[in-house]
């Protein structure tokens, strides 16, 4: 397949951070393409949420490049905050402003960054409300009144707002039910291909990995180890690979070959 | 690659055709907007409304609200609207938003601004009451926390109780010295400025000795200790029960109560007594200072004068409140600490509802002890 740079939405290069002595992303180059839905996989504490977090610039790197639609991020700079209009970020936790009812949340990126009138901000906010399978009644709620699996839509519906190219998702199903994190599954699915949506996502949930994404990436010794559709990760060699998608967890959810 | 975006309008007879073109996404948000509102009348006359996509460049939610808003003003003005042209990037996105917003929540109703006046009056009644009845269960809980702990002494958190007098006493005592200084200074200064004019400026030493030991000293410790002290428990404890670690507590079968807040008020009652006699003595320094600076008065005059005014009487008036105090203002601050809810402006809200009330209810208090000791002539 011919690849052009305009086909790309993230380019990581040789990117290095660390803390300190102690270095969790070693040199790591990571493509990502425009529409396609991306799972980082990882060990818990490997660094999935440190990358995701120095490619939107909230942690400072070390040493390599990163390029979100073809801008080069700092960290912190001005270049940075104005390429924040084209990415959404959803927390694991929601980070929902809890002294701002859901409404005022969606709404928030909007007030800050264009000028409309108070009746189609309304409007704006009630279509995303619905569009991510929430009632408009749920608008007035405050963020301590919701359940986890609103919380997250609610914090789907924010990241949305401004209809951002990209979507950071930190372990977007962590925390809710099979029914819950399936539902959430599919409405990521339909938000990609109606808005067009390259979608970052990290996560553990297998499930997800096998239905809603394009690629997976796996993330081991600060490197990606393997990327490629899901069932060319199956094959892959690498030992922490195998371990994690072959392992006891992974196995009980296949049916018994016979 | 974003363009202008523009709205042509054209009628041929009964039927207005509009041609959406550029870029349609919430940057050009300004725009979009005049230009649907320029064309919203012509909307309600036409017969038929024809929306032709062709030439939109980029389209986003946003503008495709707007278009789906043009068309849907004029559905329901009964007449006809036709999308075409729309191309297959964004025929998703225009389904998607035709079936937004169809049904608008039901208007809340306006209460009558007196009913709700009477109402809010009547709501706060309600929670005054509920707070005389949450500082009583506070009190009731802190008392058989302590009965229990009479029982089982080894179950006394010394730890956690050396710590929180470590935080509240030891660490307050620059700032305590510093203020409580600073007000018998300006004490002093105002008595001999004043006392002067009739010749009376030794008697400066009797109103700063007894106004400090008996009421100054205490009462000033005590508000920078609620201020300093009582805000923290309430923000530490309100964090706690924002992270479910209180629930986390009871359910490991601990008491909260004899856990977190048994010592931090033990604490307290044992530091303001501790900081009051210090402060006192701070601020009678700060006054023999000024007295012998400003007014002359040699520091062995101000304590052979200071030993003839004030009596032992004069401070026990004033410590012995200081327990009280500090109970109340322990009381106060981890119950208003418990009743932070899930946001970060409850606990703002809790945080400062935990300072206001304490430096009221220690100034209700050292009331209240001025007519018990006048009536029984201390």
């Amino acid at each position: 397949m011919q690849e052009s740079p305009g086909q790309f939405a993230i380019r990581v290069h040789d990117l290095v951070v660390g803390f300190r002595r102690h270095i969790v992303i070693d040199h790591l180059a990571l493509d990502v393409r425009r529409g396609e839905i991306l799972g980082l996989v990882g060990a818990s504490g490997g660094g999935k949420s440190v990358l995701m977090r120095t490619i939107i610039g909230l942690i400072p790197r070390q040493e390599g490049e990163i390029e979100v639609m073809g801008a080069p991020i700092g960290s912190h700079d001005r270049a940075t905050r104005s390429a924040a209009g084209r990415w959404g970020i959803l927390f694991q936790q929601g980070a929902l402003f809890s002294s701002l009812t859901v409404r005022q949340n969606i709404q928030f990126p909007l007030r800050e960054n264009l000028v409309l009138s108070g009746e189609l901000m309304d409007e704006i906010a009630t279509a995303k409300l619905e569009m991510v399978g929430l009632k408009p009644e749920d608008g007035d709620k405050f963020p301590s009144e919701l359940s986890g699996g609103m919380t997250k839509r609610v914090a789907l519906a924010r990241a949305l707002a401004l209809d951002p190219a990209i979507v950071f998702l930190d372990e977007p199903t962590s925390g809710l039910d099979p029914i819950a994190a399936g539902d959430f599954d599919a409405l990521i699915k339909t938000l990609q291909k109606t808005l067009g949506l390259t979608v970052f996502m990290v996560t553990h949930d297998l499930a997800s990995l096998n239905t809603v994404c394009d690629r997976v990436a796996a993330l081991a010794d600060g490197k990606i180890v393997a990327i490629g559709p899901m069932r060319e990760l199956l094959q892959s060699g690498h030992p922490w690979v195998r371990a994690y998608f072959h392992g006891k967890r992974s196995q009980m959810l296949q049916p018994k070959a016979s | 690659m974003a363009t202008a975006p523009l709205l042509t309008a054209t009628a041929t007879g009964d039927v207005l055709e509009l041609r959406p073109g550029g870029s349609w996404i919430a940057a050009n948000v300004a725009t979009l907007e005049r230009l649907a509102d320029a064309v919203a009348p012509q909307l309600d006359h036409s017969g038929t409304v024809k929306l032709d996509m062709a030439e939109v460049r980029e389209l986003d939610t946003l503008g495709a609200w707007l278009l789906e808003k043009m068309s849907r003003r004029a559905t329901s003005a009964g007449h006809r609207a036709d999308v075409v042209g729309v191309s297959d990037n964004y025929a998703g996105l225009i389904e998607e938003v035709r079936q937004v917003n169809r049904r608008t929540p039901a208007a809340v109703p306006p209460r009558n601004p007196i009913v709700a006046k009477i109402s809010d009056i009547g709501r706060s009644t309600i929670g005054a009451s509920e707070d005389v009845t949450a500082f009583l269960q506070m009190l009731g809980s802190l008392c058989i926390a302590i009965l229990g702990v009479l029982r089982r002494p080894r179950s006394l958190r010394l730890t956690s109780l050396v710590y929180q007098f470590y935080r509240v006493c030891w660490q307050a005592i620059p700032i305590v010295v510093l203020i409580t200084f600073l007000i018998g200074a300006i004490i002093a200064q105002q008595g001999i400025f004043h006392f002067r004019k009739f010749g009376a400026d030794s008697y400066v030493v009797d109103m700063v000795g007894i106004l400090v030991l008996r009421e100054l000293g205490v009462l000033i410790v005590a508000i920078m200790v609620a201020g300093r002290s009582g805000s923290a428990y309430t923000a530490e404890l309100g964090s706690m029960k924002m992270r479910e670690e209180i629930d986390a507590l009871s359910t490991m079968g601990l008491d909260p109560i004899e856990v977190l807040m048994l010592p931090r008020i033990i604490a307290l009652v044992c530091a303001l007594p501790i900081l009051s006699f210090i402060g006192s003595m701070a601020a009678l320094y700060g006054g023999g200072l000024v007295a012998w600076f400003y007014g002359g008065m040699r520091p062995a005059i101000f304590i052979a004068r200071l030993h003839e005014a004030v009596s032992v009487t004069h401070f026990e008036v004033g410590i012995i409140k200081a327990p009280f105090m500090a109970l109340v203002i322990g009381v106060v601050a981890c119950s208003e600490g418990l009743r932070v809810k899930g946001s970060a402006e409850s606990l703002g809200k809790q945080t400062t509802t935990s300072v206001v009330k304490s430096i009221f209810l220690v100034i209700v208090l050292d009331g209240l002890f001025a007519v018990f000791f006048a009536s029984i002539g201390m």
